[in-house]
């Protein structure tokens, strides 16, 4: 079985009997508590894709709920081919852009300049930036739409129910955590390096683009890949902000208009949360380093 | 000829820069100028808004007159209200221990295994935090299905009755609970190996020389090892459940019977739904004494660790 692979192919001299039958019997019960908790996590993305490949027909067959019996991608292609479906997918993907741009330019230049060239008071933002990560959405969703509102009502700008307004919205959710990493990257960096090029005549802004952001490439595919997941998986400010079918992103488009009243489409909805999932996981599945990577700087760095 | 020009150029200019000039030449400047934007998002768009919070909550429905503390006082004489709150730090510290427990033994498992296998586990036992929960949660909500519960099915093939997933109050409370668990426990796990993988490997050799068993070795060395990033962890986490509203929205949105409302999806329901902004930005504040006391404590823990460094 499983321990059978760990066994050393070599014959050993000494024999430490109890401590390798010790050794085999805690290997096991890893193995064994590993794949039970494998299946409490796996098991809603699982029976999602199951469900997706099924017709509306056979979910409402009373037939066991865990076995395909004629997969289709009709549900798949039925979402696809939906014009307000892309639309959603179009929404999703232009606001992360746009979040993750400009998130990231906010972010390393204001890292840059409170890890190496301080000014009154930047200790304090830098730790004004870390108590703002700490902020969540739901106590500034209120307060942000009174203030929308009112620009409305007094500059005559329509913010609400527009879907650029998330690109205004959620580097409040972004911007701080990735100041957070970038300052610990940029303070990892030698003080020689910077020190260096001062002295050979380069301005500040030489010795960000060119020593400072090549050093901290690793920092930045992190810092990007958060930020990019947090705009797309962000659920309140769309719920909250936009309401007609084509100002809406992906989760709050399928949450809204596919479960409609008590006429419940699964496979078609199971098969749109699959999509709304896939561009995380993808990029999760090929960076997965440095997606750990980000989610652990917060708490190991600084 | 030559000679006298290239004097000319090296000759300093005799205008001296001014003052503006060299003001936005200085390095204080430049450094400022570079992280205004990051000010303006946080003045305009987090800090701001908290505190316009606190005005608002001052307010009353039609927000044309100040109020003072009577938000405050109605929501104190309403049965929902004390549900909420009871719901709320019933949801966060229940889901936090769990997940805690949870993360800490799967992290435990895995660090047990062979090296090259843990990568492939750990990949895999991510994968619940990678999914946005707005749309886990949607899977979590199809399993729990009142007709067609796949849960269900299975416990009728082992003859048990089925289960009111989200439709009784105290099994709904459950369920959510459930799904924050599932949705959490993984950034547990993944913060716990890393903090395991830092661990000395000698203290546990000289522990099991010394004639340690494994619990003694998890009280004596592993948990001390970690004491700081398991503090760290649990307050973040404590926030953000705390905090939570995409599950209990999209799995019960509160219902039945408001059971499982929490601040964040009642400040919803009264705020923007209701259209009651005062009232919503009343309850939203409710939030704001947990969040303080955890981030103070957070931040402690970090500048603790920061000087350890």
């Amino acid at each position: 079985m499983v321990q059978a692979h760990t066994l050393p192919a070599v014959p050993r001299l000494f024999h430490y009997g109890s401590v390798s039958r010790d050794r085999r019997r805690a290997l096991f019960w890893s193995y064994f508590f590993l794949v039970v908790f494998a299946i409490f996590f796996l098991t809603p993305p699982i029976y999602m894709l199951l469900t997706s490949l099924k017709t509306s027909a056979e979910i409402s067959a009373g037939v066991s709920p865990w076995i395909v019996q004629s997969p289709t991608l009709s549900n798949f292609y039925g979402l696809l081919t939906d014009p307000k479906f892309i639309r959603f997918f179009w929404n999703s993907s232009i606001v992360s852009i746009l979040v993750v741009t400009i998130t990231m330019i906010v972010s390393v230049l204001a890292a840059f300049s409170l890890a190496r060239m301080k000014f009154w008071g930047s200790a304090s933002l830098a730790t004004g930036v870390f108590l703002t990560y700490l902020v969540p959405d739901t106590l500034l969703f209120i307060p942000l739409f009174k203030m929308f509102a009112w620009v409305n009502e007094t500059l005559g700008i329509q913010l609400i129910n527009q879907w650029w307004v998330l690109v205004i919205l959620y580097p409040t959710l972004t911007v701080p955590f990735c100041t957070w990493i970038m300052i610990g990257y940029f303070a990892s960096i030698p003080k020689e390096l910077d020190e260096a090029a001062l002295i050979d005549g380069a301005t500040w802004f030489q010795t960000l683009f060119q020593i400072f952001i090549p050093v901290a490439v690793p920092g930045i595919i992190a810092a990007t890949i958060f930020a990019f997941t947090v705009s797309w998986a962000q659920f309140l400010y769309p719920l909250a902000f936009t309401t007609s079918a084509d100002q809406l992103v992906l989760p709050v488009g399928i949450i809204t208009t596919l479960i409609k009243g008590d006429v419940f489409n699964w496979g078609q909805i199971m098969a749109g949360a699959l999509l709304g999932a896939a561009p995380p996981l993808v990029i999760y599945a090929f960076l997965m380093d440095y997606y750990i990577a980000g989610l652990t700087a917060g708490a190991t760095k600084g | 000829m030559d000679l006298s020009e290239s004097v000319a150029l090296i000759k300093p200019p005799k205008r001296r820069p001014k003052a503006l000039e060299r003001f936005f030449q200085r390095k204080s400047t430049i450094a400022f100028l570079m992280a205004l934007p990051l000010m303006l998002v946080i003045f305009g768009l987090v800090a701001y808004p908290a505190g316009y919070a606190v005005y608002l909550s001052m307010l009353n429905k039609g927000m044309d007159h100040f109020v003072g503390f009577d938000n405050f006082l109605f929501l104190f004489d309403r049965d929902t209200f004390w549900m909420v709150v009871r719901q709320s730090v019933l949801f966060a510290v229940t889901a936090v221990i769990f997940k805690s427990i949870i993360g800490f033994v799967v992290a435990h498992f895995v660090h047990n295994i062979p090296a090259k296998g843990q990568r492939k586990w750990r990949g895999m036992l991510l994968v619940p935090w990678v999914i946005p929960p707005a749309m886990s949660t949607l899977a979590w909500l199809w399993l729990f299905d009142p007709s067609y519960s796949a849960f269900n099915w299975i416990l009728k093939e082992i003859g048990i009755a089925a289960v009111p997933w989200t439709g009784d109050a105290d099994w709904a409370r459950f369920s959510v609970i459930l799904v924050n668990i599932w949705v959490g426990a993984p950034f547990f796990m993944i913060m716990y190996l890393a903090a395991l993988k830092s661990v000395p490997e000698q203290l546990f050799e000289a522990a099991s020389i010394d004639g340690a068993n494994w619990w003694q070795r998890i009280w004596y060395i592993t948990l001390p090892m970690m004491r700081n990033i398991i503090s760290i962890t649990i307050l973040f986490s404590l926030i953000v459940t705390f905090a939570n509203f995409d599950i209990v929205r999209v799995l019960t949105s509160g219902g039945p019977l408001d059971s499982t409302h929490v601040f964040a999806t009642w400040a919803f329901e009264r705020g923007i739904i209701s259209g009651d902004i005062p009232l919503g930005a009343t309850v939203s504040l409710f939030m704001v004494p947990i969040l303080g006391i955890a981030a103070v404590f957070i931040l402690r823990d970090i500048n603790k660790r920061g000087n350890e460094a």
